[in-house]
């Protein structure tokens, strides 16, 4: 199961990385490897079983529907990188 | 004069009951060893200087949220990120009047398996400092096994406790997924991760375990828990072993473990356990790819938030887009992008059922054949690593070399079970761990199974080397 350099970029890009030339390069051979290795999986025939997204089988896990007061804003802007006024400030989209 | 090394928290509570220290004194009785051993070892990245609470002090690994204290889960992206609120554990330990001695080094986003990948350094195994500790939780783990620390917290995913208690020589359990609330805890994989306690023996652990586990409204995957019962019987007469033929003889288990893992099953035989031979093909033929899909998928996307805007770092760039992959390229080091690219790719289009729904698939067989083997035994036993600790850099250049030091950790994880590290023996002056698996909700057989077993191997948790 070898990746290409181009699904390397292809999937950066879905992750939001922006790869320098080495990390592209070697995360081709990387990868190729570790999917190769996982692709074991496929060797099983599984049509008949169901998939499991979760350990426990909890049903209506419900909270109670109460009003509370929300983090104060200094300190939700405490680790913000740039603020203005109440919102994050970040570069234009484009 | 206060030895730590020796002191278990139980000890310590003993102490602080009859007044003959206070946890003030404690706690600076384990700042001085800090201060002794921590230059070599590194298994904090950072400490408190005032002891806050009356009760035995604590250590948490840096994936555990705490109120204005640094928090990095070990990784640049959130250098200098100071909660404003503190993990439901956290604020569980404070309320038992625990101070936090300081936050334990972790490989980045607990993503590793020997504390290398922590991007503030590695930590040195107590037993020997050219090797590592194991690892997400190596800080944890070395520092309990050290004295710097009379008990701690981990978080495990696939291994990150009960590895690095093995490689250490130290007790340390994952509970049963849903018994401790993940809520404030940096999050990897959520449908696997657990926090639990790590402790110089089971009494410890178990109590440690009684004050964090319990359901949480802030956490809606917690589930209510049986009353914690410590362990007192030296007896496992009645109880039913089961030892999974795959799990012992796996490729890759080197002979010393093995060694001292029948041993520890022929002493739970001499104590009155019945031992029976089961078995789990699958859950070790292909668990460690199942893990490989679904913890990475589940990463690629708790990663996500990693985007320079809400909190931690910010590379600037002319363009939003530009800014966030500048961000993330610099803030994450090699570990955690290869799994964020390895679990981004299983679950893009056209590769989704052959990856990550297969995986899920793999997951309901792993958790079949472990219900089985339960139809006719209590718990299960094997090694808890192939190997005793291994050297620095032996490993780190090959990702799919360390991933195997979680062969036999992951299948349990995988089902949602509790697992305990007992350590069970010496091989070439390093320890080995006995791994004692059972039911969900299973933690008071496991504490009286290991307690049993820990009077009756007798292994002195004190590094040769430090003693």
């Amino acid at each position: 199961m070898a990746i290409t350099r181009e699904e390397v970029l292809h999937v950066a890009k879905l992750a939001s990385l922006e790869l320098t030339d080495e990390e592209v390069g070697r995360l081709t051979g990387e990868l190729s490897a570790i999917l190769e290795a996982v692709s074991k999986v496929s060797e099983l025939d599984l049509a008949d079983v169901p998939p499991t997204a979760h350990p426990l089988e909890l049903v209506n896990a419900w909270g109670e529907d109460e009003p509370r007061p929300s983090l104060p804003l200094g300190d939700v802007f405490a680790n913000a990188p740039a603020r203005e006024g109440d919102l994050f400030k970040v570069p234009p989209t484009a | 004069m206060i030895d730590t090394l020796r002191l278990t928290a139980e000890e310590a509570l003993g102490l602080l009951e009859r007044k003959a220290v206070s946890s003030a004194e404690l706690h600076q009785a384990y700042l001085n060893a800090i201060g002794e051993r921590d230059g070599e070892l590194h298994c904090y990245l950072r400490t408190v200087e005032e002891a806050e609470g009356d009760g035995v002090p604590i250590a948490l690994k840096d994936v555990i949220s705490t109120k204005g204290l640094e928090t990095t889960a070990g990784s640049k992206i959130l250098a200098g990120y100071v909660p404003v609120f503190d993990a439901t554990v956290a604020a569980r330990c404070r309320a038992a009047g625990l101070p936090v001695i300081g936050k334990t080094n972790t490989d980045e986003f607990a993503m590793g398996s020997s504390t290398e990948n922590s991007a503030y350094g590695p930590t040195h195994n107590p037993w020997d400092p050219t090797r590592v500790p194991g690892g997400s939780g190596g800080g944890t783990a070395a520092a309990v096994s050290a004295g710097l620390a009379p008990w701690g917290l981990g978080s495990d995913t696939g291994g990150s406790i009960k590895q690095p208690s093995a490689l250490c020589g130290n007790v340390g359990l994952r509970p049963t997924y849903g018994t401790v609330s993940r809520y404030g805890v940096v999050a990897f994989a959520s449908s696997l991760d657990q926090i639990g306690p790590v402790a110089k023996n089971v009494r410890d652990c178990a109590r440690l375990y009684a004050i964090v586990a319990g359901k949480d409204p802030a956490d809606s995957t917690t589930v209510d828990v049986p009353a914690v019962e410590l362990p007192e019987a030296e007896s496992l007469a009645g109880l039913r072993i089961g030892v999974p033929k795959e799990m012992n003889e796996a490729e890759g288990i080197e002979p010393g473990v093995s060694a001292a893992v029948q041993r520890a099953i022929e002493l739970a035989r001499e104590l009155g356990a019945e031992v029976g031979e089961c078995e789990l093909p699958r859950s070790v033929e292909y668990g460690l790819a199942c893990y490989y899909l679904i913890a990475p998928a589940e990463a690629s996307s708790n990663l996500a938030r990693y985007d320079g805007v809400r909190y931690g770092l910010r590379v600037d760039a002319d363009t939003y887009y530009g800014m966030v992959e500048r961000t993330r390229d610099a803030g994450f080091g090699d570990e955690p992008k290869r799994r964020i690219m390895l679990g981004t790719y299983a679950l893009s289009a056209g590769y989704y059922d052959a990856y990550y729904g297969q995986a899920q698939r793999v997951r309901t067989l792993i958790a079949q054949e472990h219900a089985a083997a339960f139809e006719r035994f209590d718990v299960l036993v094997s090694p808890t690593s192939p190997t005793v600790a291994f050297r620095l850099g032996e490993k780190a250049a090959d990702p799919l070399a360390m991933y195997l030091s979680d062969l036999l950790t992951i299948p349990s994880c995988m089902a949602g079970l509790p697992g305990l590290n007992v350590p069970c023996g010496l091989s070439d002056g390093l320890p080995v761990g006995l791994q004692l698996i059972g039911p969900q909700l299973s933690e008071n057989m496991l504490f009286r199974a290991g307690h049993a077993l820990e009077r009756a191997l007798g292994f002195d948790p004190v590094p040769e080397r430090l003693r």
